[in-house]
């Protein structure tokens, strides 16, 4: 892993250089500050019983959806499509070095624009002079969520990026990918026909996948192991995935 | 650099094969420490495939690559250390300055930064990179790109330089630099090019390789090579006089040598005549003393070297009319495999 460091020194330089990074940040922002305030005007209307906190975190999957495909579909499709993967595995490293360097500099980038959101509540509390709503217990649970989850989703694009030459599709798999994850998984595990007595353990497995479910469980404070590791182990398969993904496309080309 | 064996680059028996297409078909050859070696061949004969899987890129379907007595294939990390490669059409970051991407490369080949740092300075100056060095890759001409390709190629010293196409779109100024660059690493590193520019791969390189369907056609010096393909030498004599006695005055000197053609008399007589021998010494002088003593006027006198191109053409040519008698093919797959974009 001697390579890892300079590649992700690397990674990281090509990410602030392209436009398509600055592009998923603002509209990240955006999008994130348009909810937040939505969710404010809620609550000035009408007293709510959970948290603002809460209630942002459980959007989560907007910006999901179109940012890890924005961050990742470069990685290895553009690299591969310029021919530069070429000249890269053709110096001392290994293909797992390459990908574990591109994931992380793309989950870095992931969890400091989330983390550029702690500024909403900063600001909330400042504006409302009360210490109260900046409230501690929901932020800590649902940011360690993001962070927790990230690592599969980014993973998921990276995987994507992996097996494609061309960045738009990489980028709509990489989006398939994620909604299937998130959505596909969650619509099937409330599906009538797992109702029945003999397919309950089925519906028990599906509903520990249901990735909304996740997100209220750790903004309540409730960090369950198990959950902790679907992201991991997803995110390594992911990862594993790319790195055959990577060397299948050299054997077949 | 005392850890280098002389023998840089050992195949033996290579095959590549791209589903029913034999790209690289029984390829041996070795390449010496120090040696420059040009691989000619047409298109789709299996070049750049060979090349690739001397990188430990491309892994091969039989046979044996060592780099440096190290077989590619079970250590590609150590082998790798010992080759710089600059592929065809040399891809580069379109967004990095010519210094960040050479220390970024540098990095990557493990050289430790403090020599790093010198080490881009020395390679900038010698391919003449200096004034651009802060300048952005993406924005670099062809011939200045095609230098950053080869500054990178040489940067960590390896003992194996394989470059495909290096002089490939350049003007012929640059391809004068490049070349001499080329010449300027000879007897520190062993250097394999491809080109389809004959007389570049002649005036650089110690040995050529034509390949042809994935295997050798031919192999030697360019000298040896035209003799190997030609078996004959050729000289072109203007001369006047009685020319029907030509045939066999010309026996009396070399008993192999016949006019292969006579041009028409031209108003002052002389008239050109084209003459073919095996004799391998030259016969110039003999020529030159013999035919006035039988009457003929002489005007001038010239050797024609077939060039480099006429070889390749003929050996290629000679591989596609019939396979070579010594290495009859063991299979009939369609060598010509177009180039895979990976």
């Amino acid at each position: 892993m001697r390579h890892y460091f300079t590649i992700l020194a690397h990674e990281v330089r090509t990410l602030l250089y392209n436009p398509g990074t600055y592009i998923a940040s603002v509209l990240f922002l955006l999008v994130m500050g348009f909810v937040f305030t939505g969710i404010l005007d809620d609550y000035s209307r009408a007293p709510q019983e959970t948290a603002p906190a809460v209630r942002f975190f459980q959007v989560f999957w907007i910006p999901v959806l179109f940012m890890v495909p924005l961050l990742t579909m470069k990685s290895f499709a553009e690299e591969r499509r310029m021919g530069t993967l070429e000249t890269l595995l053709t110096t001392p490293v290994s293909t797992a070095e390459v990908v574990f360097g591109k994931f992380s500099a793309a989950y870095l980038f992931y969890v400091v624009l989330w983390g550029a959101t702690l500024g909403f509540h900063y600001i909330l509390q400042v504006y409302a002079r009360d210490v109260r709503y900046l409230d501690s217990g929901p932020l800590i649970g649902g940011y360690l969520f993001i962070a927790v989850s990230g690592l599969l989703f980014v993973a998921v694009g990276i995987l994507a990026s992996a097996l494609t030459r061309s960045q738009a599709v990489a980028g709509i798999l990489s989006f398939t990918f994620l909604l299937g994850l998130i959505g596909g998984l969650s619509y099937i595990s409330e599906l009538g026909t797992l109702r029945q007595e003999i397919l309950s353990p089925v519906r028990t497995a599906l509903e520990g996948l249901r990735i909304p479910g996740h997100v209220d469980d750790f903004t309540h404070g409730i960090v369950d192991t198990r959950q902790v590791f679907f992201y991991l182990t997803g995110c390594i398969l992911a990862l594993i995935f790319s790195i055959l993904g990577v060397e299948a496309k050299i054997l077949n080309s | 650099m005392a850890d280098i064996p002389d023998i840089t680059i050992e195949v033996s028996n290579l095959v590549k094969t791209y589903g029913s297409l034999t790209a690289v078909n029984h390829l041996s050859f070795t390449v010496k420490r120090g040696e420059i070696v040009g691989l000619l061949g047409p298109n789709g004969a299996g070049k750049s495939t060979t090349m690739r899987i001397l990188t430990g890129f491309l892994p091969a379907t039989s046979g044996s690559v060592r780099i440096c007595g190290l077989p590619v294939a079970s250590h590609p990390e150590a082998t790798k250390r010992h080759v710089g490669y600059m592929p065809e059409n040399n891809p580069l970051p379109d967004d990095m300055r010519v210094s960040e991407y050479l220390w970024f490369r540098g990095r990557l080949k493990e050289m430790p930064r403090a020599k790093l740092r010198s080490r881009i300075d020395e390679v900038l100056e010698l391919c003449d990179l200096k004034r651009n060095r802060h300048r952005i890759l993406g924005r670099l001409s062809k011939g200045n790109k095609q230098r950053v390709g080869i500054a990178e190629a040489i940067l960590a010293e390896p003992a194996v330089i394989i470059m495909d196409e290096p002089t490939i779109g350049l003007d012929p100024h640059q391809i004068i630099i490049v070349r001499n660059l080329i010449a300027s690493l000879r007897g520190r590193m062993s250097v394999i090019i491809s080109s389809h520019i004959l007389p570049e791969i002649e005036e650089t390189c110690d040995r050529v390789l034509i390949i042809n369907g994935g295997r050798i056609v031919a192999q030697g010096s360019p000298a040896d090579l035209r003799q190997e393909i030609f078996g004959h030498t050729t000289y072109r004599l203007e001369l006047a006089g009685d020319t029907s006695n030509l045939g066999a005055d010309l026996l009396a000197i070399d008993p192999t040598m016949k006019v292969s053609n006579l041009t028409e008399p031209g108003p002052d007589g002389f008239l050109a005549a084209t003459l073919m021998t095996e004799a391998t010494s030259d016969l110039g002088e003999k020529l030159l003393l013999n035919l006035p003593q039988r009457g003929y006027r002489i005007r001038s006198l010239g050797h024609i070297q077939p060039s480099l191109e006429d070889v390749f053409l003929a050996a290629t040519r000679r591989s596609w009319d019939a396979r070579l008698p010594d290495k009859k093919p063991e299979t009939q797959g369609d060598s010509r495999a177009p180039l895979p974009k990976v």
